[in-house]
């Protein structure tokens, strides 16, 4: 589904990412963990090309992301990203928030888009909510809701980069249900989490990555209970 | 006692006031006055309206990432706004637009300052669309829309409420300075002014009536953008 070869990324003189190579397979739940500034908003955001890699490729179901002509917006439909800061968009109600895209972009008409709106605020639990503006929703909820916005979509691949990090602890579960219920229904996802509880239970396979390489890939079981690398298990002492 | 003052006022200061020439002129030529600030207005709001679309576009190629589109944005914007638009006027009315059509004072008047306006309008623009969270766009690309779509549904109505303010203050800068196309003979306030100067001589009547009439119009349109940022404030 998603193959990355000897991806490389640089910053002014800072290089972030430093020859990363993934495969992940339809259906996957991949989970990214690894300390801050290891490089992992990076690998994501190359994954949807929100940032240009200097070299490598990124390859989506037969699609190659990097060269010249790929219509990148076609692509990006089929891969939504759910953000830490959620970004959803403050001036539309939360209706209006996961209908914009199919609206604007697909041409659906908006009754129907209403419809499968509606039907993906039921998915996160709001059904209430589809009227309120995002300010006027907890954390929780806005990350709710921006999840189901990435979904109106029907993309292919999900990638959520700390999708739990900015929320107060009571809100973390309400969130991890709904990626849970994702990975049940068997969407390919790239998550990158502190929240080792979600990676061990959910994730197939777990990536650790620490100065722009994947140092380290395992299932979570032998992560978890038997890192190799040093370094892997400099970090797992910290956090666990 | 307090009448006993407003009537020594009105004796002494106001009767002679009335009564005098330069105020009976001002008071019979009030139709010209009216011509002129009807044209002001006129010409402004026309320049600022053209200026809103020239500058949303100069904006956008300015911010754009291919050099063909940014290098014009940015070309305009700094003429414009880098030349005195005194010098703007003369420039289009003597150089440039005869050499394209035969346009009149009036038209020349609302090309060159809604071209004026579009350069300082960009700005604002700009800095209205650069204060708006990155996220934000990132979340409607991310999505798969175009920079277009992206602009046009998520960052300008996020943009206005920071373009506002601005926005007023430009149109009061404009305002006044249509005066400038005086020089150009377009009939506006100071025009008006002019002409009836120069069959009066009453210069401190004339020009103070066409002074205060600007002063008018400013403050009420300053009144009015105060008006609009609360109602922003309060959404
Ligand atoms: N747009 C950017 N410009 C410059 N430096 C950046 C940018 N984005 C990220 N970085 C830097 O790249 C490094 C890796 O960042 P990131 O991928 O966000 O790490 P992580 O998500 O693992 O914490 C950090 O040192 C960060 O400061
Ligand atoms: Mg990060």
């Amino acid at each position: 589904m998603i193959t990355i070869k000897n991806l490389y990324k640089s910053f002014g003189k800072l290089q972030v990412l430093k020859g990363i190579n993934c495969h992940i397979s339809p259906q996957e739940v991949v989970c990214i963990i690894g300390p801050s500034g290891s490089g992992k908003s990076t690998l994501l955001r190359c994954v949807n090309q929100l940032e240009k890699p200097d070299s490598g490729t990124v390859n989506i179901d037969g699609i190659e992301l990097t060269s010249p002509n790929t219509d990148i917006n076609k692509v990006r439909q089929q891969v939504g990203m759910v953000f830490q800061h959620f970004n959803l968009f403050p001036h539309r109600t939360t209706l209006e928030n996961i209908t914009m895209a199919p609206v604007v972009i697909k041409k659906t008409n908006k009754a129907g888009a209403q419809q499968i709106a509606r039907e993906l605020l039921r998915k996160v639990g709001l059904s209430d909510k589809d009227d309120v503006y995002p300010a006027q929703l907890s954390g929780g909820q806005k990350q709710r809701v921006a999840i189901a916005r990435a979904l109106a979509m029907q993309p292919k691949v999900m990638l959520f980069d700390e999708p739990t990090s900015a929320l107060d602890p009571e809100m973390v579960g309400e969130v991890l249900e709904v990626m849970k219920d994702l990975a049940k229904e068997g969407m390919t996802m790239m998550v990158v989490t502190h929240e080792m509880g979600f990676a061990r239970e959910v994730g197939q396979r777990v990536l650790f990555m620490d100065e722009g390489l994947i140092v380290e890939e395992n299932t979570p079981q032998q992560i978890f209970e038997n890192p190799t690398n040093p370094r892997t298990q400099t970090f797992l002492s910290k956090v666990l | 006692m307090q009448f006993w003052h407003l009537n020594i006022f009105a004796i002494n200061i106001l009767q002679p006031i009335l009564d005098s020439n330069g105020f009976q002129l001002v008071i019979h030529n009030m139709g010209n006055f009216l011509h002129g600030t009807l044209l002001t207005l006129e010409i402004t709001a026309l320049s600022v309206l053209f200026g809103m679309f020239l500058g949303l576009l100069a904006a956008l190629l300015k911010m754009s990432r291919y050099k063909v589109l940014s290098i014009p944005g940015i070309l305009y914007i700094d003429f414009f706004r880098g030349t005195p638009l005194f010098v703007q006027i003369l420039l289009f009315y003597f150089g440039i637009l005869p050499l394209v059509f035969d346009a009149t004072s009036f038209e020349a008047a609302v090309i060159v300052c809604s071209l004026n306006s579009g350069a300082y309008i960009a700005e604002i623009v700009r800095a209205g669309i650069q204060a708006v969270d990155k996220g934000q766009m990132e979340a409607a690309r991310s999505l798969g829309m175009n920079n277009f779509q992206a602009m046009w549904h998520v960052i300008l109505p996020q943009a206005y409420k920071i373009v506002i303010p601005p926005m007023v203050n430009e149109f009061i800068a404009m305002l006044k300075d249509t005066s400038l196309v005086a020089v150009i003979g377009a009939e506006e306030l100071t025009h008006s002014g002019r002409i009836l100067v120069s069959v009066t001589y009453e210069a401190a009547w004339i020009w103070g009536t066409v002074a205060l009439i600007y002063l008018l119009l400013t403050r009420a349109l300053s009144m009015l953008g105060d008006y609009l940022e609360r109602r922003l404030a309060t959404e």
